[in-house]
């Protein structure tokens, strides 16, 4: 049995979970607290994959992404780069399945301090920048963190849309949940009961890694506040 | 000095204030909702009005015809309601947080008394405690201004008392000029130089 499934779910959740932090921790940040026209229809369109089935976000990714589709037609032309049936796909597809995971835990986080402390620091002199560091960034992070650990385990279990942009490669696309479903196709269930305890325990311990990380810290400082 | 003359759109009314001060202790008094708290947001410079001028020791910080200067430059300090104290910081780092100068720091700890507190976070001081810590917290960056927005509505009576008469000391020793906005005319009379009334968005002498 190979171990290459393993690897490529941990390479490709690790590289989604970091891509998905920032862009939701940003857009959630710009969004959150702004009051705009159209605001919920641009936060209804964020979460829209939460919703969706895994196979539909797949399908519209391989529209998108296709050597004819309107992104991938201009790799194909400017970089001479086929996107489709790569690992790189696999990490689009958990990107995308999982954004919606972290947009929500930031959004939250950032609205569950008083805002005044925020406007307090800017009187007192302090840049945006350093706002953002020293006053918003530790205050909303048990909500980033847990956002983080969600995005990281939804990467990490992404199926549906990966099979449809990604494929079930092996050593290539093919990880822990592609892996179990071959397996089980092939009547190797050996080999599938071995990857659903090793997905089982990754997911278990990331969860009660972030239980036990936020009664130590968390608790810390929220109390009597 | 201070002079302004602002105007802005609210939801339920256009709010229209116009005054002038010295070093003195001006009391914004009404009733809530009345534009006092948004008076103070647009000369903290955390929003604008839509017309008008502020001037502060003839600085312009906001004039129709030019951009407006950003809240981080216009060195006015602002005690929020709550205090806004940064939670995750101990007292000692949310004065230090602005402060230009780590004697005068000491020094404003000593006056106001709250030198055993700065280890300690917030969320383990009194209300009184917290009052002290947010105005050192202003003063420690040397502002040209002091806004401070209904500071001891959620004091009892006599810590309240104490508070008063400490920013009454204050004041005396400092002077520079403060906008105290309230809704206890009690407190108004006791503190102010000068009372300005306002009443949907209106200023009434």
């Amino acid at each position: 049995m190979s171990y290459s499934p393993l690897f490529l779910s941990l390479k490709i959740a690790t590289i989604a979970t970091i891509i998905v932090f920032l862009l939701g921790v940003l857009s959630a940040r710009i969004i959150s607290r702004r009051i705009f026209p159209g605001k919920s229809i641009v936060e209804s369109v964020l979460l829209l994959p939460l919703v969706l089935p895994p196979t539909v976000v797949g399908f519209g990714l391989l529209y998108l992404f296709g050597v004819n589709g309107p992104i991938g037609h201009w790799l194909l032309l400017l970089f001479d780069y086929k996107v489709v049936f790569t690992w790189v796909a696999a990490v689009i597809a958990a990107i995308v399945v999982s954004f919606p995971l972290m947009y929500q835990s930031a959004s939250a986080a950032f609205q569950n301090y008083d805002p005044n402390v925020e406007n307090a620091a800017l009187t007192m002199g302090a840049s945006k920048f350093k706002v953002f560091f020293t006053i918003s960034l530790p205050l909303a992070w048990p909500g980033l963190l847990a956002g983080l650990v969600l995005t990281f385990a939804r990467a990490l279990g992404e199926f549906g849309a990966t099979l449809m942009i990604a494929g079930n490669i092996p050593g290539v696309t093919s990880t822990i949940p592609l892996a179990i479903y071959s397996a089980v196709e092939a009547g190797r269930m050996e080999q599938a009961y071995t990857w659903v305890i090793v997905i089982i325990a990754l997911g278990f311990s990331s969860v009660l890694w972030l239980n036990w990380w936020t009664k130590r810290n968390v608790m810390s400082f929220k109390q009597n506040s | 000095m201070l002079t302004v003359d602002i105007k802005k759109k609210l939801k339920a009314f256009q709010l229209d204030a116009g005054f002038t001060m010295n070093n003195e202790i001006v009391v914004l008094f009404g009733p809530s909702g009345s534009g006092k708290t948004t008076t103070l947001n647009c000369l903290s410079g955390l929003s604008h009005p839509d017309e008008g001028s502020i001037q502060l020791r003839g600085r312009t910080l906001f004039s129709k015809k030019q951009k407006p200067v950003p809240v981080q430059k216009r060195n006015i300090g602002y005690v929020f309601q709550d205090y806004a104290l940064f939670p995750h910081m101990t007292v000692r780092n949310n004065i230090l947080y602005g402060a230009k100068s780590m004697e005068e720091v000491d020094q404003l700890v000593d006056t106001l008394g709250i030198s055993h507190l700065l280890e300690e976070y917030p969320r383990n001081i009194s209300g009184g405690e917290k009052q002290r810590v947010a105005l050192a917290r202003a003063f420690a960056t040397k502002p040209e201004l002091l806004l401070l927005d209904e500071p001891f509505s959620s004091l009892d009576e006599n810590v309240k008392k104490e508070c008063h008469n400490e920013l009454l000391r204050l004041h005396k020793k400092w002077g520079i000029p403060v906008i105290l906005v309230t809704h206890d005319q009690a407190e108004a009379n006791k503190l102010a130089d000068r009372v300005i009334e306002m009443e949907q968005g209106r200023v009434l002498e």
